[in-house]
């Protein structure tokens, strides 16, 4: 991969006031894949992008988008580069097919309209006024009209906030055929799962810094060896398992029992004391399963905070999405 | 969508003006302004209802006015004459008062002129396209209210079509430079809606909408010359019905333009 990046954000800064919005942020992003921008809530993703599209003058750093420095010649790109902006909407009494019809005629290369209303499936709405679609419908317009352009490179910023899962899963579909057509793009997202399941390499930004960057496996794999196991023993016979597995072997670190269900946390080899353990002492759980670990736990190894991506202020929308 | 994806850094170059597409723009937000009701009954039909309802509905509207001396420009006239310039005072407002900032608050409440920034469409493309929308509702509204108001009832040709097409230019300019100003920072329609009407009605009071031609009270009058809707309704009056010309109100009309218009561009915030 030695295409020059397609995005280049260098140690960018902005701030608001007292706040450091944005502290020092680098990262570089290569044609043809899904980047992502993970964080909570005021971390300062959206920020970021928004120096990246010239929408906002940095107060310091680099920005390039295609070669070119944003800061300085933001109009150089915007035929080239698309943005889904978090919380844009349309007038409730315009159809799909006049606003994209509108948005394709301010490109000098559109897309086939058509083809985009199939690619996003909204054929049966395409005479509908925006007032009358439904959040996910309204959300696969303004993703579309983000892609109308024909563009090189594609921000979406928050695309499945306030969806409900199924609405959500198959936007994240939606947007594998989109990088597929071959559209670069970088996904702002709070949601970890988002991020874990949708991006080839991603940085997590907190509190305006990165904290963390790679592929969701690299960085997974790059978190600590130890591992967890998790038991619900048969109802009354919580204590005679935690007595078994307490110094099971030299695997084991711990074992804690909170409400019914018990924790092992051991290194990676904790699973070959806990079975035979378990086998001597005769008790079978109902149910074993050792923990996945996420970038949840990438999160909370790096900044040593539980992750909460609704640190600063919350919507209603995505409770359901919050992580189980 | 596979079409010239795969060449970034050597394709971006600086492309047209922002204004490529602006003719779509202009068709669609036509349209859409049309399908909405308030704009389309306020903008453009209202001034007339209000003519053909006050001139059928009150008694005597179309009776001539005898009781004024001979020498009188009213005398002969009917009442509902001399409510055609305060009618044309109400087209003068209503789409730059009530409907305008309105629209602006909407693009702005629904993130469309940010949005618009971030294609090669300028907003100012958009606001342009407000402009000619709500100009050009207010000239059919004025032209539409005088049209019927002649059909239906007996109106008398403007004595100084010259001055009547001056003051309502004028008052144009005036009234879209107070509606610029409104719709500078509103960052909702309905924020925009209760800060315009406060100022709608007493400017419709002033310019003689409950008191038509020469049943203003002496008072009223001479605030109403100094209001942009004021001065605008009697200079019409003027040029409609008497002889001179009314230097007060074009000087005073001129004036709120000078200043309104400066100062509601200078306020006006894209986000």
């Amino acid at each position: 991969m030695d295409a020059p990046p397609v995005v280049e954000v260098a140690d960018l800064r902005k701030t608001y006031g007292e706040k450091k919005a944005v502290d020092g942020v680098s990262f570089a992003v290569r044609p043809g894949e899904i980047f992502g921008i993970l964080g909570p809530n005021g971390a300062g993703k959206t920020t970021t992008v928004e120096c990246l599209a010239g929408l906002r003058q940095a107060d310091g750093g680099r920005v390039r988008v295609l070669g070119v420095d944003t800061q300085d010649d933001p109009a150089a790109v915007r035929d080239f580069l698309a943005i889904q902006l978090q919380e844009s909407q349309q007038h409730e009494k315009i159809t799909v097919e006049e606003a994209l019809r509108t948005y394709a005629s301010f490109y000098e290369n559109p897309a086939d309209i058509d083809r985009l209303i199939d690619l996003l499936d909204l054929g049966e709405k395409r005479r509908t006024q925006f007032g009358r679609l439904s959040g996910g419908q309204k959300q696969r317009l303004s993703i579309a009209l983000a892609l109308v352009g024909n563009p090189q490179v594609a921000i979406l910023d928050e695309l499945t906030t306030g969806l409900d899962p199924a609405a959500r899963r198959s936007t994240w579909e939606l947007v594998e055929r989109v990088r597929a057509s071959g559209v670069t793009i970088l996904l702002v997202t709070h949601f970890m799962e988002e991020a874990e399941r949708l991006c080839d390499r991603l940085v997590i930004i907190d509190q305006g810094r990165v904290v963390a960057a790679g592929t969701p496996a690299e960085l997974i794999d790059g978190l600590d060896d130890a591992r967890t196991v998790r038991l619900r023993p048969r109802p009354g016979e919580a204590e005679r398992t935690v007595a078994a597995l307490t110094g099971a072997g030299p695997e084991v670190y711990a074992v804690t029992a909170v409400d019914g269900v018990v924790e092992v946390r051991g290194s990676r080899r904790v699973l070959f004391d806990v079975v035979p353990a378990l086998a001597a002492a005769d008790v079978v759980p109902d149910d074993v399963a050792t923990v996945t670990r996420t970038l949840e736990d990438v999160f909370l190894a790096v900044t040593g905070r539980t992750y909460d991506p609704e640190a600063e202020g919350s919507r209603p929308g995505d409770l359901e999405g919050a992580r189980r | 969508m596979t079409a010239a994806t795969s060449t970034p850094a050597t394709t971006a170059r600086r492309t047209s003006s922002g204004w490529r597409g602006f003719p779509t723009l202009l068709r669609t937000e036509t349209q859409v302004w049309l399908r909405d009701f308030a704009g389309v009954f306020f903008g453009l039909i209202f001034p007339t209802v209000l003519l053909v309802g006050v001139g059928l509905v009150i008694p005597g509207m179309r009776e001539p006015v005898q009781d004024a001396p001979p020498s009188s420009p009213w005398y002969g006239l009917t009442p509902v004459a001399m409510y055609v310039p305060p009618v044309l005072a109400s087209a003068l407002a209503t789409a730059a008062l009530t409907v305008m900032p309105p629209t602006f608050g909407a693009l702005r409440e629904k993130g469309v002129l940010r949005r618009l920034a971030t294609t090669p469409m300028r907003p100012q493309g958009l606001v342009a396209v407000h402009y000619l929308i709500n100009l050009v509702a207010t000239v059919a509204a004025a032209v539409l209210a005088v049209v019927v108001g002649a059909l239906v009832f007996d109106i008398t040709a403007p004595r100084q079509l010259g001055v009547v097409l001056l003051s309502f230019v004028l008052g144009l300019a005036c009234l879209f430079a107070l509606g610029t100003l409104l719709a500078a920072r509103v960052e909702r329609a309905q924020t925009a809606s209760a800060i315009a009407m406060p100022i709608y009605f007493p400017l419709l009071l002033l310019a003689g909408m409950w008191t038509p031609g020469p049943i203003m009270p002496e008072a009223l009058r001479v605030v109403g010359k100094f209001t942009p809707l004021g001065a605008a309704s009697q200079a019409l009056s003027v040029g409609w019905f008497e002889s001179g010309f009314p230097l007060v109100q074009v000087v005073v009309m001129i004036a709120w333009s000078a200043i309104l218009f400066p100062l509601g561009i200078r306020l006006f915030r894209w986000t």
